[in-house]
């Protein structure tokens, strides 16, 4: 008898395992970016009905991990950093996982489409379908663009917590979504330069093998680039103001010069420093996002206190 | 030693149905909470009843010059 035997018969599925699937430390990130949408907006949410629409969000991209989680068992279970997932380790049945995702994703867009409104459902609606249907089955295994693919999912929210308040799509909105999209491959590749990972067994395609390692950091930098208009126009809309443009400013300096490091180097270099370069931009990468959307947090409470410059 | 009656299985499967339960009183309690914050932003209560699904000839605004 196999150990795997002796699981199937005796293991019982824990809420723990269930939550497992929903990608808590990814909703982590969904909360706070959809919150900071909603209130930078210029409607005034109640505070009951902004809490169920963040808590829809927030389920939706659950329901959205679960799927992930079901439609990539299969590679999930060759890969390292993937292989102790509930699904891959036998805690969780496959059709428990899809069932878990439809019936979430099903739950989160209709309660918010009662509490609030069809255009934010209906954004909810395809943040989910984007993420399983076009990400998750289609590109995800097809080409090393990948990431660009999935940072436009992870993009969403803050664009949802806008529709909550709003009930439609602003120029403010588009720029966060794009502040995220933008910054989602310089974050990834610069980790994927410093971790050595095993897509590659689970024939994923990823840009550090599909194009080599000199190719990503070209990628890097230009996508570093391209993400600095971005973010300073977002300074100059509405939502935007002196703080947030001093942040902006300061953060975009400090991860452009960090992404021109990158490019300029090459993996003699980092093998020699044990790639301190890389680690150090995709850690700037994280306070790099945080600093954007508080600094819009900051705009929006300096406004309700009439502090607001523009 | 005696028998152990309680097995891990159950604690695991007791600890499934209290969070169950939870998130079942979790749902109605939000349901409920969101029917009557709804309904308060209505402004006034009677024009609730425009959603009861029953003809209320009481809050049809009548017209002038109309006698029936």
């Amino acid at each position: 008898m196999t150990d795997m035997s002796v699981q199937d018969r005796e293991y019982e599925t824990s809420m723990g395992d269930y939550f497992a699937l929903l990608k808590p430390r990814v909703m982590s990130l969904v909360i706070f970016t959809a919150l900071v949408g909603m209130l930078v907006a210029p409607v005034p949410v109640h505070p009951f009905i902004g809490f169920i629409g963040i808590l829809c969000i927030a389920v939706g991209a659950g329901a959205s991990g679960a799927l992930n989680m079901w439609w990539d068992a299969d590679i999930d279970s060759l890969m390292k950093r993937t292989s102790k997932r509930p699904i891959p380790s036998g805690r969780v049945q496959p059709g428990e996982a899809l069932g878990i995702g439809l019936a979430l994703s099903g739950f989160s867009v209709v309660l918010l489409l009662l509490a609030t409104n069809v255009f934010a459902a209906g954004l909810l609606a395809f943040t989910i379908f984007f993420y399983t249907v076009v990400y998750s089955m289609w590109l995800k295994r097809l080409t090393p663009q990948n990431i660009v693919i999935g940072g436009a999912a992870g993009a969403f929210p803050p664009m949802v917590g806008w529709a909550v308040a709003t009930g439609s799509v602003g120029i403010e909105s588009i720029l966060m979504f794009a502040l995220i999209f933008m910054w989602t491959p310089p974050h990834f590749w610069a980790l994927a330069l410093f971790v050595k990972t095993d897509y590659g067994d689970a024939g994923v395609p990823m840009l550090t093998e599909t194009h080599g390692r000199d190719a990503t950091r070209k990628h890097v930098i230009v996508y570093a680039v391209l993400l600095v208009p971005v973010a300073l126009g977002l300074g100059f809309t509405s939502i935007g103001g002196p703080v947030y443009l001093a942040t902006a400013l300061f953060f975009n300096a400090w991860f452009l010069k960090g992404c021109f490091d990158i490019w300029r180097r090459d993996d003699d270099a980092a093998d020699a420093d044990g790639y301190l370069v890389e680690r150090k931009v995709f850690k700037v990468s994280l306070y790099y996002l945080f600093a954007h959307f508080v600094a819009l947090l900051v705009e929006a409470v300096l406004r309700a206190n009439s502090v607001g410059v523009w | 030693m005696a028998i152990k009656v309680e097995h891990e299985i159950h604690g695991r499967r007791k600890g499934r149905n209290f969070g169950v339960g939870l998130l079942l009183a979790a749902f109605i309690a939000l349901v409920f909470a969101l029917t009557v914050v709804k309904v308060l932003q209505l402004g006034e209560a009677r024009q609730f009843e425009k959603f009861d699904h029953v003809a209320r000839p009481a809050i049809i605004p009548q017209e002038e010059g109309v006698v029936e």
